[in-house]
């Protein structure tokens, strides 16, 4: 599937998505248990989400809250009446033979992120969790298979795309807008790995220029975007194969393996499900009322594609700095909060600060989970443009204030990393020519680069309290 | 203790609040007697009162409704020996007031049928006639209501559940508006149209047992409760009422039928209110509409039944074969039928021609509905078209079996209430007469049923056995 072949030219993607979200909500979708990834199995259950007989469900009106602040993050249409059906199938993770989800009146519809269309966003209950013992994980070739009943009823929200993605890289892309989004609003843990978000593509391929639709085929079990971008370019090249030699695709569901980076059919069209959906009658509709709009319009943060921007127009940063700032919310909060206690400084700079080092420290975590507090950041970044410490020690106090907090003055201070003054440096910096001549020597010569062992020798001396720049300044001036 | 045979719940509560007779004394007379059925009624005795008693006597629970640690099988095999971690609302409320479960009654598997018969468990007789079904599904309620084996009961009517047994065995039987009961912790049969209500010896106390029953529950976000008092009945006459006649021309309508409700209307005459025909367009289509509906919903809430979480389990250890066998051997073949039905009607390509159809035959009922109660205050109707009928009769013969709720089944399609209550005998066996109200009527439904009870005088609760 290299592009530059020819023939893979002539075909293009069509690439749908399809999101599970689960609702960080305090309780499930339609009982009072607890929601808890990783507790002791089968805990955090009770008759209703274990399909007892009597038993009934009762909406989360959080959970619809939550479903209500998505649809408004896409600017979806808001059904003023939305209903629930059961979707009818038998599995064992399925404790009342059928899931309660929403059907033919979704609680959203047609909306957008970024440049793809929302088909709709609805909700409905999770199914419970099988866990296949043996070699394989799955469910073929299990020894024998137990249920955990406490992810049933988890409240989730699906979102659908419409077809508008054209490639794995684009698909991959929209997967972090959205997860940064869902995010930002705190309405999930959006953990692909824990799987609070799942994603599934919708894969066809057609030639260049039509317009219809090739057969699609369903993705699933992508729980990366790595995983996904590299699932999606594999289905690509399988169909791309098929119809090259002439074959034509079947409608099927494919479970990616990537340990394998192989696609294995999950089940083909021949099984498809008939759920029998009807409305459901143990629940009454959603009706959003003026309240519920105005509760959910509230709760709604800035959204990472507009905190982007606003990085982009406002603070002139660079457009990837900017989108990293946005799409990972909680170093966005804290860049501009540190922004803030400098009096709104080099914006920048401390920008360049937050993406780089601090993120590089902090790895995944939130920096304000750490010791650090934005305002010494801020005054850091302010001593290194005023050139009070150099770039290298500041690295150096930014670790002391991340484990240890404090302001960066008295760090400074304490473990002398401050700038070398000029006298002192300069003293320095004729040692350290004094004890290179072969450098020298070089650097007359018209071999440049021979400089760094100079400035190596002058920072070794300084443990990098000097400032680089003007190290290479006054050996130039010596040098001539 | 034996005046407390004849006796309502009413009367006995005030005994006890005289201070004359104990709860606990109550509850043993009663005790006494369940455990003395004859008739099949009950499939669970209770053994001692629960530590507290209050005024009410004690009441006999439909099998389906769910009482924690008591064995709740909705009268089917798939359920043999489950025992619910949990109490229905309804019970609940009922415990609440100082009423205490005094067994579990005798009923059609998950509450489908007309008479009985498909208890997963053993038919039930009527106290009238032992030859004879005391109708169903709420069957082992009525019969040990009317028997005095239970002072009063509960049971759930889904297409006349509750009032057709109540005309059968001559006692009193009401189905409230959609949504005045609470159905958490009632097995579901059909979740639109399910719904809990009395079975008692007279109105005063299916007023008394309802009023204690009613309520919003935070467990069922379908349920409202009964918005206002519902006061015990007092009123002596029926002027100013406007009564609508449905149903007396219809074929398979019983002569002797036909002539205790004719009477009946004319005692609503002599009190005072008025009588007029009224048209029903397509309440005659409830029928069919019903066994669409009613299915389709069963097929989804009897999905769960699979031997795996509770109940029976059949099988060699397979489980594909578990679920089958289990399945084979837990449910009867009327069930069967039904989940067959609606599995059916709810398939792809099928849906609208038989769900969506239903439906909007459904819508029209309701409207018929409306349109009657512009006219008239109440519709009345014969509640069976026949008295009791012979056990094993219509065993046979589903169809015949599904007629028994032709004047039943309009009522909770629509969601409004009706009751039934005894009007006379036709060849010895008790004749129910009908009285349906708007939503939410219940107060005015039980003060005309009060008024009219009084003029009929029926006598025949309880018949000894």
């Amino acid at each position: 599937m290299s592009i530059t072949e020819p023939e893979a030219r002539a075909y293009e993607p069509v690439i749908g998505i399809e999101i599970h979200v689960q609702l960080s909500t305090r309780t499930k979708m339609f009982c009072s248990c607890a929601l808890g990834f990783g507790a002791e199995p089968n805990t955090l259950t009770c008759p209703v989400c274990l399909g007892h007989p009597g038993t009934l469900p009762v909406t989360n009106a959080e959970a619809v809250h939550y479903a209500l602040m998505i649809a408004m993050a896409f600017d979806c249409e808001i059904a003023a009446r939305s209903i629930f059906h059961r979707k009818n199938y038998f599995y064992p993770d399925l404790p009342k033979g059928y899931q309660i989800s929403q059907y033919d009146i979704p609680l959203a519809t047609g909306g957008r992120l970024g440049d793809v269309r929302i088909h709709r966003v609805h909700l409905e209950e999770d199914a419970a969790k099988l866990v296949h013992a043996g070699s394989s994980g799955r469910i073929h070739g299990a020894e024998t298979s137990v249920v955990d009943f406490n992810r049933g009823g988890t409240p989730l929200v699906e979102i659908v795309t419409e077809p508008d993605l054209r490639s794995p890289a684009q698909a991959a892309e929209f997967g972090r807008l959205l997860q940064a989004t869902l995010r930002r609003m705190g309405v999930s843990d959006v953990n692909m790995e824990e799987g609070s978000l799942r994603v599934d593509a919708n894969v066809s391929i057609r030639p260049a220029g039509e317009t219809t639709l090739g057969t699609k085929a369903e993705l699933k079990n992508m729980n990366s975007f790595r995983f996904l971008e590299r699932g999606i370019a594999a289905e690509i090249a399988r169909q791309e194969a098929i119809l090259r030699e002439g074959g034509t695709i079947e409608q099927e569901t494919l479970h990616y393996d990537p340990r394998s980076d192989t696609l294995s059919a999950l089940r083909s069209k021949e099984e498809a499900h008939d759920y029998r959906y009807f409305p459901e009658p143990d629940l009454v509709p959603i009706a959003p009322t003026e309240e519920m709009l105005a509760r959910a319009r509230a709760a709604m943060p800035e959204l990472p594609a507009a905190r982007a921007e606003r990085f982009e127009s406002e603070l002139e940063l660079p457009a990837e700095m900017a989108r990293l700032l946005a799409f990972r919310s909680e170093l966005g909060d804290f860049f501009e909060e540190a922004l803030s206690a400098s009096g709104n400084g080099d914006s920048r700079a401390l920008a360049n600060w937050t993406t780089n080092e601090l993120a590089a420290k902090v790895g995944d975590a939130d920096p304000a989970s750490t010791r650090l507090e934005p305002g010494a950041l801020a005054q850091l970044v302010e001593m290194v443009g005023q050139k009070q410490v150099s770039a290298s020690a500041a690295k150096e106090v930014l670790d002391v204030l991340v484990a240890e907090g404090g302001e960066p003055a008295a760090v400074i201070e304490e473990r002398g990393l401050g700038a070398a003054d000029s006298s002192e440096l300069e003293g320095i910096v004729e040692r350290a020519i004094a004890d290179n001549p072969d450098a020298v020597e070089k650097i007359r010569a018209g071999k440049g680069q021979a400089i760094g062992a100079i400035i190596g020798a002058v920072m070794r001396e300084t443990k990098g309290r000097a400032d680089g720049g003007e190290v290479q300044r006054l050996i130039r001036e010596r040098i001539g | 203790m034996s005046e407390l045979l004849e006796m309502t719940a009413a009367q006995q509560a005030e005994l006890v609040r005289a201070g004359e007779v104990s709860p606990a004394e109550v509850f043993e007379f009663w005790r006494g007697r369940a455990a003395g059925d004859e008739l099949g009624a009950y499939l669970w005795v209770a053994d001692e009162p629960p530590a507290e008693l209050g005024e009410l006597p004690p009441f006999a629970a439909k099998d389906l409704f769910c009482v924690e640690g008591v064995p709740s099988s909705a009268g089917s095999r798939i359920l043999e020996g489950y025992r619910p971690p949990y109490t229905a609302t309804s019970v609940r409320n009922l415990q609440a007031a100082g009423a205490a479960v005094l067994g579990k009654t005798n009923q059609d598997e998950f509450a489908m049928g007309s008479s009985n018969e498909n208890s997963g468990y053993r038919p039930v007789q009527n106290p009238w006639d032992r030859t004879r079904v005391p109708g169903g599904s709420s069957g082992g309620s009525a019969a040990a209501v009317a028997a005095g084996n239970a002072p009063w009961a509960i049971g759930t009517d889904t297409g006349g559940s509750i009032r057709q047994p109540a005309s059968l065995c001559g006692i009193v039987g009401m189905k409230p508006t959609y949504g005045a009961v609470s159905r958490y912790g009632m097995i579901a049969f059909a979740s639109s149209l399910d719904q809990c209500g009395p079975l008692t010896r007279d109105v005063t106390d299916a007023a008394l047992m309802l009023r204690n029953l009613q309520g919003r529950d935070p467990c069922d976000s379908t349920s409202l409760g009964i918005p206002g008092e519902i006061p015990l009945p007092s009123a002596e006459r029926l002027d100013g009422l406007r009564f609508g006649v449905w149903g007396l021309d219809e074929e398979g309508l019983e002569a002797g039928v036909a002539d205790v409700v004719r009477d009946t209307l004319a005692k609503i005459e002599e009190l005072g209110g008025a009588v007029e025909p009224v048209e029903m367009p397509n309440a005659g289509l409830g029928l069919s509409a019903y066994y669409v509906i009613a299915p389709a919903e069963a097929s989804a809430n009897l999905a769960r039944y699979d031997g795996v979480r509770y109940g029976l389990r059949s099988g060699n250890g397979d489980l594909t074969e578990m679920y089958e066998q289990t399945r084979h051997d837990g449910f009867g073949d009327e069930v069967k039928r039904r989940i067959m039905i609606g599995t059916y009607a709810l398939s792809s390509g099928y849906y609208e021609a038989y769900y969506g159809k239903a439906q909007k035959v459904r819508t029209r009922i309701v409207e018929d509905f409306r349109a009657a109660f512009e006219k008239v205050d109440f519709l009345v109707t014969p509640t069976s078209p026949t008295v009791a009928f012979k056990l094993g009769e219509r065993t046979a013969d589903p169809v015949a079996m599904y007629l028994s709720d032709y004047f039943t089944v309009p009522m909770p399609l629509a969601g409004t209430p009706a009751i039934s209550i005894p009007a006379g005998l036709s060849e010895g066996l008790p004749v129910g007469f009908q009285i349906a109200g708007p939503a939410f009527s219940e107060a005015g439904i039980l003060d005309a049923a009060y008024a009219l009870e009084r003029a009929i005088g029926f006598e025949g609760v309880p018949v000894a056995t």
